[in-house]
């Protein structure tokens, strides 16, 4: 009955698209599955020196040797055994000499060693050999014989670290200051959110406005304002603090209230502006009174915002690794214990460990979120009618009270930091004075740090821009190629999921690894560039795809009949009708790459300091002052960033007014 | 010219398309004359436009063939065709003037440009809005738009003009307007067209001939008058126009509906059948006589040029029934509601359909 299968004849367009999709997605699983993949190795991998593997022959003076024997039955003969312990981790040498109690590198004693398989590894000084040939040694050189040891999969890694209760406590810590956040900051997100949607107090684009302000800085910022407000012996308002130390959770939870606010004020924003007027309209009209309304009504409307915020919030907090590094004191956090294993005690596979122990809550918050953003999208289609508040007297003023009351919160924050920038010595001297912007003078790697960021900033915003388009158009246009296009968008949505901390470390153990030909960016910009962009790359790609599923599914269509090449219609129409959200991600990277540490801070070099990172290494000197300084360079930075953005975005809707329908 | 038969331009065998386990097209076959205009007509879901995509090349058949022009490009890019289309939603460039929308499939390396700029001129005299040439599609009504999507889409002079409910957007008095304009358009430029539609009206007053479509299968291909007159089975006889159906036996040349008697010419059945006859050709009649009916009018609703009566306590049974009264004949036997009157469905009128399973 049915004739043989039709198989596409694949058009130019056709090969040029999936070509790029190609590429696009061969760079997500570069800078991002592939290191992912390694870390997730390193975690299981345990090493240990395998000294069954090694065999010695021991001469006499005169040179006979004498029997074989292995390097375990040396370590065991005297009892107890020399070296108790033997796992060791990836760097891990193991000197042989010591398994010889009569050894002197000065005797005529002559050694022969061998490795008993290929995989026996050891080094002769910094040579190395391995295999079954025998080699022949005098002490001297013997004495600088050190072995290598191997790797194997298991879980002993974890086994250590739910053993250690000095890392697990971590755990316990991180999940308990993102509750505690999550419940702070959804309440007076949604309050505020409630307030500018639903009441007609006066200010409300100022207060829009400042709601935004703790998005340009770095999350470690308000750590600093709040130790120049509440530090034990000179904070301006230690006496509020009734004699408990702001280092450590109370700190977290202040600083992460902050930095998290404006991002659930955004999401309940939505939630509360897409809810149907309609449904006000019937219940004033039934008389229920406002209380009533409100649990009828807005909370079920506006309930996935309310949970999405949440666990973005959870997210955010559980995987911020700045803040708790500031003012955490002696509390320890999940992020903080990656860096501490990382750069503190070198040992990477422990890094890896509370890397994956990180990355359960995260994925957990992140695949919860995202059914929540779907469900709030399902609700968005039916809804049209936008609310208009009525005037009422008591309660706009009692809102106005408590917008005042947040937004003197966050502009108090960052006006502390630039009062701190401005003076010359706090308590001691209070003239204001520019010295503590003379960057040159600390270390952090002064205002080179600075011109690095913006570098990195502007890069971000240009590759990342470019990159993440053009991957979303592919994604979005591309015909057939089912299975690719549902890899590519799973490798899209995977950044959001990873911690910046994880990623950092990820990058280590793939790119800092000789034998990967991608060797020579490690330590460069390029690696700061291609972290950021990996880093932030989900929000982008969902604004990107976003608009170019508004645009009509049959522009493609229509094209193609017309035998134009698809970058015509890409160059012609698309971009230009996408240039408003092409503008929001650019200068959502640019932020971004300002402000973000968590990432870069295990992959700059001398060379790439940065100003984020700059503002950690300064603040962790002593120098909280230049600290504050370069964190108040970031925010003019982004605060300028953002006005620039809001001209062209003004100046681009005005050029296209002509054919830009109202609304 | 009389005798040179028509020569095929579009071929399609034996089509199939599935999304995942359904099956959307079922063994699709079918022939478009050169120069004609077709339409594809049949209740939403069909798969009216999943044909047209496929003939299009935007959305390929899981299996068949299809011919233009006498090369097959079942497995072609749509770029390698040789079609102009309109959507429904017009899908003008919206950031390009109109000039630039219509130029967009004209520009090339190797035309040089005043060659463009009066193609477009020409292009827009066509479709009566020469004047518009230098706003924004959002600066037009819908139906200008559209105008504007179709002279898009014949820049190119391509071979098949494909048009997918280009009017479904439009208010009903642009509707009708630019029924005449795209049929005179496609007369004057003889160029051979497909339009999907599930508006009859449209159909009906628009295409050379007509494929109506149910379930992903052809259920009739034929001229407007054909399909209207000699329905090839039940559901194109419900689906165009209006239609009574009455359940029946049948015995020859006679068929016994209820407890009546009546003759019907083109009886082919046995058993169980199903007889259909459309109002317009149920006549009053004065008195009784061959094939009459004696029925009671419950209610009458007036339709601007005839009445329609939904006839109750005939002799054919408890089934809904209903005749077209032209005004005379309502004035001159003085049929109001609650009447009794004779009515004749005439023998060569009656079409017998087997029993729906
Ligand atoms: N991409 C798709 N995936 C799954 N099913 C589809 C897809 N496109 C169409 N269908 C199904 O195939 C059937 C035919 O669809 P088609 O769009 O051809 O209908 P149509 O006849 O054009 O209807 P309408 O008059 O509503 O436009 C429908 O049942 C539809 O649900
Ligand atoms: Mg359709």
């Amino acid at each position: 009955m049915r004739g043989p299968l039709v198989k596409p004849k694949l058009g130019r367009d056709d090969w040029a698209q999936r070509s790029f999709m190609l590429v696009i997605g061969l760079y997500l699983i570069v800078a991002l599955a592939l290191p992912l993949y390694v870390m997730l190795s390193k975690a299981f991998t345990i090493y240990h020196f395998d000294l069954r593997q090694y065999e010695v022959q021991v001469s006499d003076e005169s040179g006979n040797f004498g029997e074989t024997l292995t390097l375990s039955s040396h370590n065991m003969r005297p009892s107890p055994s020399v070296v108790e312990d033997l796992s060791t981790n990836t760097n891990g040498r193991l000197g042989i000499a010591q398994f010889f109690p009569d050894f002197s590198f000065r005797s005529p004693v002559n050694y022969r060693f061998r490795g008993v398989t290929p995989s026996a590894v050891y080094l002769i000084g910094s040579e190395r050999n391995s295999g079954p040939d025998w080699v022949e040694l005098d002490s001297n050189t013997f004495r600088r014989v050190v072995l290598r040891p191997v790797s194997e999969r298991g879980l002993t890694n974890f086994k250590t670290y739910f053993s250690t209760p000095a890392l697990f406590q971590s755990v316990q810590n991180s999940l308990l200051i993102a509750v505690i956040v999550t419940v702070i900051t959804v309440s007076l997100a949604f309050w505020f959110a409630y307030a500018l949607a639903r009441s007609k107090m006066h200010l409300k684009g100022v207060f829009r406005m400042v709601a935004m302000m703790p998005i340009l800085v770095p999350s470690l910022l308000p750590g600093i304002a709040l130790l120049y407000l509440f530090s034990p012996r000179q904070g301006m308002l230690k006496a509020l603090m009734f004699g408990h130390d702001i280092n450590g959770p109370i700190g977290i939870v202040i600083g992460s209230v902050f930095f998290t606010f404006p991002h659930a004020m955004i999401i309940i924003s939505t939630a509360l502006s897409i809810s149907d007027a309609r449904l006000f309209e019937a219940s004033e009209s039934l008389k229920a009174s406002r209380w009533r309304t409100f649990w009828t009504v807005t909370i079920p409307g506006a309930r996935y915002g309310l949970f999405s915020a949440a666990f973005v919030v959870f997210n955010l907090v559980i995987t911020d690794f700045g803040l708790p590094k500031v003012i955490g004191g002696n509390f320890n956090m999940l992020a903080v214990d990656i860096y501490k294993q990382v750069i503190g005690q070198q040992n990477f596979e422990m890094g890896a460990v509370v890397s994956i122990v990180l990355l359960v809550p995260a994925l957990l918050a992140f695949g919860i979120d995202r059914r929540m953003q779907k469900k709030q999208v399902a609700l968005l289609t039916s809804r049209s009618v936008v609310f208009e508040p009525k005037p009422n007297k008591p309660m706009d003023w009692f809102f106005f009270g408590y917008a005042s009351f947040v937004a003197i919160f966050i502009v108090g924050i960052i006006a502390v930091c630039q009062f701190a920038a401005l003076i010359k010595q706090w308590p001691y001297n209070l003239s204001l004075s520019l010295k503590n912007y003379d960057f040159s003078r600390m270390d952090g790697g002064g205002w080179g740090s600075y011109t690095n960021s913006l570098l990195l900033a502007i890069l971000t915003a240009i590759i990342g821009t470019v990159v993440v388009f053009l991957g979303a158009y592919m994604v979005e246009k591309t015909k057939g190629f089912e299975k690719g296009r549902a890899i590519f968008q799973g490798l899209a949505m995977l950044p959001m999921a990873i911690p910046g901390m994880v990623l950092g470390i990820a990058y280590i153990f793939y790119f800092n690894n000789p034998s990967n030909p991608l060797n020579f960016i490690y330590g460069t910009m390029i690696i700061l560039v291609v972290s950021t962009v990996t880093h932030f790359y989900t929000v982008s790609h969902l604004t990107a795809v976003t608009a170019l599923k508004q645009m009509d599914t049959e522009f493609e269509s229509v094209s193609q009949s017309l035998k134009q090449p698809f970058y015509k219609l890409f160059w012609r129409v698309t971009v230009p009708v996408s240039l408003p959200a092409i503008l929001n991600i650019s200068i959502y990277l640019f932020v971004n790459a300002m402000t973000t540490v968590s990432a870069v801070v295990f992959l700059y070099s001398t060379d790439t300091a940065l100003a984020s990172v700059a503002v950690l290494n300064m603040n962790d000197a002593g120098d909280i002052a230049p600290a504050a300084a370069m964190g108040m360079m970031i925010f003019y930075t982004n605060a300028g960033a953002r006005i620039l953005h809001a001209l062209l975005s003004k100046g681009i809707l005005a050029r296209s007014n002509a054919w830009r329908k109202s609304g | 010219m009389l005798d040179s038969a028509p020569s095929i331009y579009l071929r399609i065998e034996n089509l199939w398309k599935n999304f995942g386990d359904f099956t959307a097209l079922r063994g699709i076959s079918l022939d478009v004359i050169e120069g004609e205009f077709l339409c594809f007509l049949g209740p939403s879901g069909c798969g009216k436009t999943t044909l047209l995509r496929a003939i299009a090349g935007l959305d390929l058949q899981t299996s068949g063939k299809v011919e233009q022009a006498g090369v097959d490009v079942s497995n072609f890019p749509p770029a390698e065709r040789n079609f102009g289309i309109v959507f429904q939603s017009y899908a003008l460039f919206p950031n390009l003037t109109i000039e630039k929308n219509i130029a967009y499939g004209l520009e090339n390396a190797k035309r040089p440009k005043s060659e463009v700029k009066a193609r477009v001129a020409e292009l827009l005299e066509l479709v009566g809005l020469p004047e518009q040439g230098k706003k924004y599609p959002a600066q037009l009504s819908g139906g200008q738009q559209q105008r504007i999507a179709l002279a898009r889409a014949i820049a190119t002079k391509p071979g098949l003009l494909l048009l997918d409910e280009p009017l479904s957007a439009l208010d009903a008095k642009v509707r009708i307007f630019l029924r005449h304009e795209i049929k005179d358009l496609q007369r004057k430029l003889g160029i051979t067209t497909v339009m999907v539609t599930h508006d009859q009206e449209e159909a009906l007053s628009m295409a050379d001939r007509i494929v109506v479509m149910n379930h992903g299968t052809i259920e009739q291909v034929g001229t407007p008058l054909e399909i209207y007159r000699n329905p090839a089975s039940l559901f194109v006889a419900d689906f165009i126009g209006a239609m009574n159906q009455l359940p029946a036996e049948a015995h020859g040349n006679s068929v016994k509906i209820g407890s009546v008697k009546l003759e019907c010419d083109n009886n082919e059945l046995s058993g169980k059948i199903i007889v259909t006859i459309r109002p317009e050709d149920v006549l009053p009649v004065e008195t009784e006589g061959a094939n009459t009916v004696k029925a009671n009018i419950k209610s009458m609703e007036f339709l601007g040029s005839f009445f329609r009566a939904e006839l109750a306590n005939t002799e054919l049974g408890d089934v809904a029934f209903s005749a077209d009264f032209s005004i005379n004949a309502v004035r001159r036997l003085g049929l109001e509601e609650g009447t009794s009157l004779f009515v004749q469905l005439p023998s060569e009128r009656l079409k017998t359909f087997p029993e729906a399973g």
